[in-house]
């Protein structure tokens, strides 16, 4: 399963991080967030070791998803060493964010 | 590696029938599923017109029920998408992912995603301000300025949400009159805070970073003027989820699959179901029907190999 990441502790998980980072910035009711759900979850274990996979409820935090300006759930981050390398949104499938880290050299 | 009676493409509301009817018949299936199970249900709040239900069941709900149901029965279920299929000696060979799965027969229920405007700044802002889902996204517009895109019932629905939540609405629709229902016409035509664009299409959505507003074009005068907005909602219809679709398989103009009246196509062994077939009525009660139909079609042609 993707640990959840808080507004305290994103600095700290995602922005500090040693490996490549892919956050997922989804709300509980949003049905497309919902279908992305257990490609995320899958990802997060076959990652291991290589990315780290993290999701951020936009409903109880809302300073990253600001800063980032996030305006659409689901919403995929890359981020590496602090920075944004790419991202993604809607309900994509596991294959298409798979290409999405391999074109960005993270997995 | 083992050949599968049935492979079912799309774990929908017509997919996840086609697998349970399968299923019960005793077949060996595998549901391919890009996603979590459920398919458009995922998208939609409430449903009040499938039958059995007095009070309007959550769409999430009947997507856990259906999936919990078809749980009860052994089968193969994998989380990925299918790339591409092709035949070989009688049998269809399934590219998912790195891996190629083998079937007698092919169910397709890969349903229908909403249709893009096609216009250029459109992919480039989609989740900066361009959203296809209105439930999702309605709060990140709060107290501003949007426009809605579209003429049919989505359209309206979605409109008379999103006025209870942002500042202003302008409603774009490239005729005069609107092909939604009568009910929900009227609802947006007293509402205050709904601004109506017809005879009206968007030619450019623009903005640097995030939308900052779309040129509209007037289509009986050819005139263009940039209306700002903080948000596009676009809800013009669907198109069919057939990017992978075998070459020779018929198909009608808009790419939905043509099927006879027990889902069969022009292919033998394959079959379709569901959203991404051509056909008038797309909702779960016909997807669930359609799925029914191309499960006990793929039974009989499955009895005839066995000669
Ligand atoms: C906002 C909204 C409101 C609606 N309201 C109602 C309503 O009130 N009543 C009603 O009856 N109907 C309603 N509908 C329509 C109804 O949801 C659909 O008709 C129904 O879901 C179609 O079912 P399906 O199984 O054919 O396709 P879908 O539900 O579209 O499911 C197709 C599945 O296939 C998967 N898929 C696609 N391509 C691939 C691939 N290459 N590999 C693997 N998997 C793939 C998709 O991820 C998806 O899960 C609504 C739809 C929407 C969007």
């Amino acid at each position: 399963m993707a640990t959840q990441v808080t507004d305290a502790t994103f600095d700290a998980t995602v922005l500090k991080a040693d490996l490549p980072v892919l956050v997922d910035f989804w709300a509980p009711w949003c049905g497309p967030c919902r279908a992305l759900g257990p490609v995320i979850d899958e990802l997060a274990v076959e990652l291991e070791g290589q990315v780290l996979v993290v999701k951020v409820n936009v409903d109880e935090n809302t300073s990253a998803p600001a800063k980032y300006g996030v305006r659409a759930i689901p919403t995929l981050i890359l981020f590496k060493n602090g920075e944004v390398l790419d991202q993604m949104t809607g309900a994509v499938s596991k294959t298409a964010i798979k290409e999405m880290l391999a074109k960005k050299a993270v997995a | 590696m083992s050949v599968y009676d049935s492979l079912i493409i799309g774990g929908g509301p017509a997919g996840m029938t086609a697998a349970l009817y399968m299923l019960r018949s005793g077949k060996n299936v595998a549901v391919v599923e890009k996603l979590a199970p459920g398919g458009q249900l995922l998208k939609t709040a409430h449903i009040e017109n499938y039958p059995g239900f007095v009070k309007p069941v959550g769409g999430f709900e009947l997507a856990d029920a259906i999936t919990e149901q078809l749980m009860q029965y052994p089968h193969e279920r994998i989380t990925d998408e299918v790339a591409a299929i092709t035949q070989e000696s009688g049998l269809y060979l399934v590219r998912v992912g790195e891996r190629t799965l083998t079937a007698k027969t092919v169910i397709v229920c890969s349903g229908a995603r909403y249709k893009h405007l096609g216009v250029p700044g459109e992919e480039r802002l989609i989740g900066k301000g361009i959203s296809f889902c209105a439930l999702c996204d309605g709060n990140f517009f709060r107290g501003q300025t949007v426009g809605v895109v579209g003429g049919g019932d989505a359209a309206l629905e979605e409109s008379l949400y999103l006025s209870n939540i942002v500042g202003k609405i302008h409603l774009i629709h490239r005729r005069s009159t609107f092909r939604g229902s009568r009910i929900f016409e009227d609802k947006v035509r007293e509402t205050a805070n709904i601004a109506l664009e017809l005879n009206t299409v968007v030619a450019e959505v623009q903005g640097e970073n995030e939308v900052s507003g779309a040129l509209l074009k007037d289509v009986h005068t050819g005139e263009t003027r940039f209306l700002p907005l903080q948000g596009l909602f676009v809800f013009i219809g669907f198109d069919p989820e057939g990017d992978f679709l075998p070459a020779g398989l018929e198909r009608d103009k808009s790419g939905f699959i043509i099927t006879d009246c027990e889902m069969r196509t022009n292919l033998p062994g394959f079959f379709a179901a569901g959203d991404i077939r051509s056909k008038m009525c797309r909702q779960v009660a016909t997807a669930v029907g359609d799925g029914a139909t191309a499960a006990q079609a793929a039974y009989t042609y499955l009895e005839t190999l066995h000669g």
